[in-house]
């Protein structure tokens, strides 16, 4: 493999990691808050369709990535009304949110522009275009830094710096300031919280809000920035493997970083090359893109390093016997 | 003291559930500028009006038994099985397995033969979830949907690079051997003088989800095995007091709910499209989970409400023949079925609670 | 009934004519159990105020109300003289009231310090919080003697520690109230000693004192009046100076309908269990049960006593089967097998061994199961409840269910009925029933009257009575002294996952058997004759450290 496809697979693998990484970091306020997210899927997929659909019908991108957003935190509303609320199943009110979007943009889809379930393609002002940093001409020249800076680093859209950006961030956010405190709390303890004074429900809300607006952002960059519309089910299972990556990074900001890069690198591979010959032997696409999740599995089997999620994922907080 | 009588919380509360659904998508169809009385009829007159849409409807309904029981099943012992897709997947290799590589000389044999395969290879793409979840405390619903997607690599690597034949650009297998076709129900039920399910896929495999409804009310609430899955379902460590292995249950009811789910691919692989093809499974395995919920993993319930997902499976697509409204409304609608009777449960039923509760207090004084 | 407390012994507080605490008549009812009856309480500042209950008559309710965690039914609250609302524990925190909980409401996973400032930080920034809490953390643990590493994690520590948390965390929210629900019960005596020390302090700084126990001695060393409460209701507040265990007692127990069990003397026959060396390691790698050797006889009830979470639990399940241990176990002469890939209750019914569990609601029944499916819990594998080879026979277990149920006056008898709609008491008595008709050659029975009521607590008694006159063993295991007393032959005291003292019942006494469970040797221990007192036990007090 030569210096230029490495190159080419690197930066496709951070175009492919962000969504990932978005996704996968509203997971983790979601679920470090204790609310187990399996929705992820589906808040990307309304996002994606009503950015792109917004997008298109203004002709501003950055309308469509509030449309998107809006919708992703209208699903997580309803989330945190089933499992905050009214104490019900996380996971079921998961699934039931996923089959909601997957439905629900295809009929509105159609409803709106008669393509079959999707968007007309963006052009122009509706689609996030990339961002040359500053330098790029001048290092053009330099050997091997230049492609780097200049194909690696530069030319991506704002959205892909904000997925990098958020990962410091977040880790700010949850071990400095008071408001992570109190989340990691909530998902470890909720009695800790109620007695210490602190709304448990105020907390879980605040956490899939968030878990909301990342994954409207993901959404939006799935449907405005790597391509240019939205087509039915876009997100391709990314919700699930952004998930695989939550609990690969062990519920923390930095691995989860690592976590989506490499799954994101093994989607670019597999885009890539598709069957990969290993001396006489053929490594099938089919592997490539079924690693991430057997890597999970694997992982989960506790087989190496065991991932212990938040104590209190999952469970209704109830305080009256 | 009960807050409120078993019946309504059998009936009433998915009934009020489903009623609340029906409102919702009622509602998402006049914003799409359709009429839902309209619509409505529109679905039961191809659904249910003419014998070959019934034939469909039941075609549907058959897939949502098995995958519904499936998940049902695994409810039992307090597992959330989401892992049904897959494992029908996997069963339909079994199904395609049996039916392509044994030379059946009759279909009722074939039928024995491919339920064998596919209830055996859903249960073994259950077995490793089950697993782990028993012995290593992996949480089954991650580890399901991941095998969900692992089983759509392994069937499209299989299909595309060892069971497709030469030449054929499809990745499917070859047609099934003709000693292998099931009986359709045209072939059971036409006379010499009416013809009736004309071009419908329902077929025999029907019988077979009864009979499985059947099997599995005997084994929850008649059987030793059907009492202890209940039991760990309900207090594991009642279970561990008791002697029961949640080990082993773990595993037992997530086998049973893996064959369950495998033996759709009777009815999709071997009785509709009489080869493998990589899509055969169409999302019946989590529309499972909406019949499940709203059956109360009652195999009556899962019988019913199988019956209701088969008529908006049916009367959806006929909606998307003559309107301008697609499939994905019966999505919604799913989707809103298993909002209600599953994670909003408490909002249905806790007005309701009170109700009764009042009422008893007005019947006391 | 008008609580008349006055002020109490105050060494240091001014005397403030407001109490610093008034209840009136707080009600409340969980479903169908009325938990608090019409309460009033007055406590004056810079005072210790007991309340002491046994279990279960709803001195924890009492305080959670207190505490904003529970929302009363009805009744008022005064701080200070103020009516204050209490909807939520923010409030509580509000108005100076602080709570250690006897479960601890503490992070695992945080430090000390962490925990300490979760929700009482100063600003959206950690690091202002933290060093000022580091502070005053030092400055709290000069007054009062609270010294706790503040970055250690919590889970690293050990109860004791975690208590002080606790109290240092209601001590950093500027508490001038504070609440300890049964903060002794986890304690080594050496750890209580420490804590009452500290709450001396805290009350010659002034700080108000309410602590909940069902602990006599706690009451009398530290308390300067105390509340009784009794299935719900207050029933007296009295000085403590002018008052007495005994009398004390009285009031808690209400009338003497106490545990007095018609027996004639046992006839001890063949031994039936037969434990020597049994150790226990649980998950976390502790050791619960430290090298125990015991038997039971045919026709004589064994009584453990200890204070909860000596070890007696471990030794229930492992004879129950439901984990593994390590040492020799023997059932009428045969070992068993104690290295367990999972529960072996099966097994262990089939050796002609029962067991009423110290938890039914979590372990002896199911309670979305069916009083009939409940009766065979655990025995569903029996050839007498199967109609076929395939399925179980419903018809017939429910028609031996109705029967059991008429012969141990289960209320309401409706075998159909969901286990969770019963009382407590009728909840045992199915597992009773179902554990005792059966004949077992040992019947190993834990808290066989927790939370249950009087009339149902003596019909148990009875019937552990009749199995043991059926010449049947029986291993009772139970906190309450008293039953411990009235139903056994022999005693055995467990500390610390060891066997501290046994003996026959007809010699003991209470406080002998009280310094048995907290690990002492000592004259009262000697005065009991033919006890064998374990090396274990100190001969005295044991040694006090700062």
């Amino acid at each position: 493999m030569d210096f230029m496809t490495l190159l080419q697979v690197l930066e496709s693998t951070i175009r492919l990691a962000t969504p990932l990484l978005l996704a996968c970091l509203a997971g983790l306020y979601s679920e470090r808050a204790g609310i187990f997210d399996i929705g992820l899927e589906g808040k990307m997929l309304v996002a994606a369709f009503f950015s792109a659909a917004v997008a298109y019908q203004t002709g501003s991108v950055w309308l469509g990535l509030l449309a998107g957003i809006a919708s992703s935190m209208a699903l997580a509303a309803i989330h945190g009304l089933a499992s905050i609320t009214f104490r019900g199943n996380q996971l079921i009110s998961g699934v039931a949110i996923n089959f909601l979007a997957a439905g629900m943009t295809v009929l509105v889809a159609q409803d709106w522009f008669q393509q079959g379930g999707r968007t007309p393609s963006l052009i122009g002002g509706a689609r996030f275009e990339p961002i040359t940093l500053p330098f790029t001409e001048a290092l053009a020249d330099v050997p091997v830094l230049g492609p780097i800076y200049g194909g690696l680093i530069s030319s991506h859209t704002i959205l892909v710096y904000v997925a990098f950006a958020a990962v410091p961030l977040t880790w700010w956010i949850l071990y400095r300031t008071r408001f992570g405190l109190r989340l990691r709390a909530v998902g470890e303890n909720p009695e800790s919280v109620d007695t210490a004074g602190v709304s448990v429900v105020g907390l879980r809300y605040a956490a899939v809000a968030i878990a909301g607006l990342l994954c409207g952002i993901a959404g939006a960059y799935l449907a405005t920035a790597l391509q240019a519309g939205f087509v039915k089910d876009m997100t391709a299972g990314r919700g699930f493997i952004a998930l695989a990556a939550l609990i690969f990074a062990k519920w923390r900001p930095w691995y989860a970083l690592w976590a989506t890069l490499l799954f994101g690198l093994l989607q670019a591979i597999s885009i890539r090359f598709q069957n990969i010959p290993v001396g006489d032997f053929v490594i099938p696409v089919q592997f490539m893109e079924a690693l991430p999740y057997i890597l999970t599995i694997i992982i989960l089997a506790g087989f190496v390093g065991k991932a212990i999620p938040p104590r209190a994922g999952g469970e209704p907080y109830v305080k009256e016997r | 003291m009960e807050k409120m009588p078993g019946w309504a919380d059998a009936v009433l509360v998915p009934l009020i559930s489903l009623l609340l659904a029906a409102i919702l998508s009622a509602g998402v169809i006049l914003a799409i500028g359709e009429n839902p009385v309209t619509a409505f009829k529109l679905m039961v007159d191809g659904a249910l009006m003419r014998s070959a849409g019934w034939g469909y409807t039941l075609y549907y309904t058959t897939n949502f038994i098995f995958t519904g029981l499936a998940v049902a099943v695994a409810f039992h012992a307090r597992l959330f099985n989401i892992g049904g897709e897959g494992q029908a997947m996997l069963g339909g290799l079994g199904v395609a397995l049996a039916c392509l590589y044994i030379p059946w000389p009759h279909w009722s044999l074939a039928l024995i033969g491919a339920s064998l395969g596919g209830a055996v290879f859903g249960a073994l793409w259950a077995l490793v979830p089950a697993w782990l979840q028993a012995k290593r405390g992996s949480h089954i619903v991650i580890t399901t949907i991941m095998f969900n997607y692992i089983a759509y690599s392994v069937l499209g690597y299989l299909l595309v690079n060892v069971l497709r034949p030469v030449g054929s650009m499809d990745p499917a297998t070859p047609k099934f051997p003709e000693t292998t076709h099931l009986p359709s129900f045209r072939d059971m039920f036409s006379t010499a003088d009416t013809i009736l399910f004309r071009g419908a896929p329902a077929n025999v495999s029907f019988f077979l989800a009864l009979i499985a409804c059947v099997f599995v009310w005997l084994l929850i609430w008649r059987t030793r095995l059907g009492y202890e899955i209940r039991a760990f379902g309900h207090s594991e460590t009642g279970a561990n007091y008791a002697g029961i292995s949640g080990v082993k249950i773990t595993v037992i009811a997530m086998l049973i709910s893996g064959a369950l789910a495998g033996l759709m691919a009777v009815n999709t692989t071997q009785g509709e499209a009489e080869r493998l093809i990589l899509n055969s499974t169409e999302g019946a395995g989590f529309i499972g989970i909406a019949v499940a919920l709203m059956g109360r993993n009652h195999p009556l319930g899962v019988f019913i409400a199988a019956l209701l997902f088969g008529f908006l499976y049916q009367g959806g697509a006929e909606l998307a023949l003559w309107t301008t409204i697609p499939r994905e409304l019966i999505v919604v609608i799913q989707a809103l079925v298993i909002l209600f009777t599953g994670a909003l449960d408490n909002m249905v039923r806790m007005p309701l609670e009170k109700l009764f509760l009042a009422l008893r207090r007005k019947e006391a004084s | 009934m008008e609580g008349q407390t006055e002020t109490g012994r105050q060494a240091t507080a001014a005397p403030s004519p407001e109490p610093a605490i008034e209840l009136r008549g707080i009600s409340k009812a969980f479903g169908p159990v009325q938990a608090n009856k019409n309460i009033s309480i007055r406590v004056m500042p810079g005072t210790i105020h007991g309340i002491i209950g046994e279990n279960g008559a709803g001195k924890s309710t009492l305080m959670s109300i207190l505490y904003g965690f529970y929302k009363a039914d009805a009744g008022e609250i005064f701080i200070s003289g103020r009516k204050t609302e209490i909807p939520d524990s923010l409030a509580a925190i509000r108005a100076g009231i602080g709570m250690v909980f006897q479960h601890f409401k503490l992070v695992q996973n945080f430090t000390v310090l962490e925990n300490i400032i979760l929700g009482a930080e100063d600003g959206a920034l950690l690091k202002p919080s933290i060093s000022k809490a580091r502070k005053e953390l030092r400055a709290l643990a000069n007054e009062y003697g609270l010294n706790v590493d503040p970055d250690a994690v919590v889970e690293e520590l050990g109860v004791g520690m975690q208590q002080r948390v606790e109290i240092l965390k209601a001590l950093y929210r500027q508490a001038q109230i504070l609440i300890l629900d049964e903060p002794t019960g986890v304690l080594t005596p050496a750890e209580a000693d420490q804590l009452f020390r500290i709450l001396d302090r805290l009350r010659a700084e002034g700080k108000t004192i309410i602590l909940i126990t069902h602990k006599l001695r706690e009451i009398m060393e530290i308390t300067d009046t105390v509340s009784v409460m009794r299935r719900g209701e207050m029933t007296a507040t009295v000085k403590t100076a002018e008052t007495d265990p005994e009398h004390l007692a009285e009031l808690m127990v209400g009338r003497k309908v106490l545990l007095q069990v018609e027996k004639a003397p046992a006839r001890p026959g063949a031994q039936v269990l037969e434990i020597e060396g049994l150790s226990v390691t649980d998950d976390e790698g502790v050791e619960r049960l430290k090298d125990i050797s015991l038997s039971v006889r045919a026709g004589e009830v064994l009584g453990i006593a200890g204070v909860a979470g000596n070890g007696q639990s471990e030794l229930l399940e492992v004879l129950g089967g439901m984990r593994a241990g390590r040492g020799k176990v023997r059932m009428n002469g045969q070992e068993i097998d104690l290295a367990i890939k999972y529960s072996d209750g099966k097994g262990r019914r089939a050796r002609g061994i029962g067991h009423v569990p110290e938890d039914r609601q979590r372990e002896g029944l199911i309670m979305d199961f069916t009083a009939w499916e409940n009766m065979v819990f655990g025995y569903h594998d029996d050839a007498e409840y199967q109609s076929n080879r395939f399925l179980m026979d419903n018809a017939g277990i429910a028609r031996i269910a109705q029967d059991k149920m008429d012969r141990f006056d289960v209320r309401p008898p409706n075998p159909r009925l969901l286990a969770k709609n019963f009382s407590g008491g009728n909840q045992q008595k199915i597992v009773v029933a179902r554990e005792i008709e059966r004949g077992p050659d040992l019947l190993l029975v834990g808290q066989p009257t927790r939370g249950v009521d009087i009339g149902a607590i003596e019909f148990i008694h009875k019937q552990i009575i009749g199995l043991r006159d059926a010449g049947k063993a029986v291993l009772l295991v139970s906190v309450e002294l008293d039953e411990i007393m009235s139903l056994s032959d022999r005693i055995a005291v467990m500390f610390d996952g060891q066997i501290m003292g046994e003996g026959p019942a007809d010699s003991a006494n209470q406080i002998g058997l009280g310094c048995l469970m907290a690990g002492m040797g000592g004259a009262d221990t000697q005065a009991m004759d033919g006890w064998r007192i374990s090396e274990a036990a100190a001969p005295e007090t044991p040694a006090q450290e700062g």
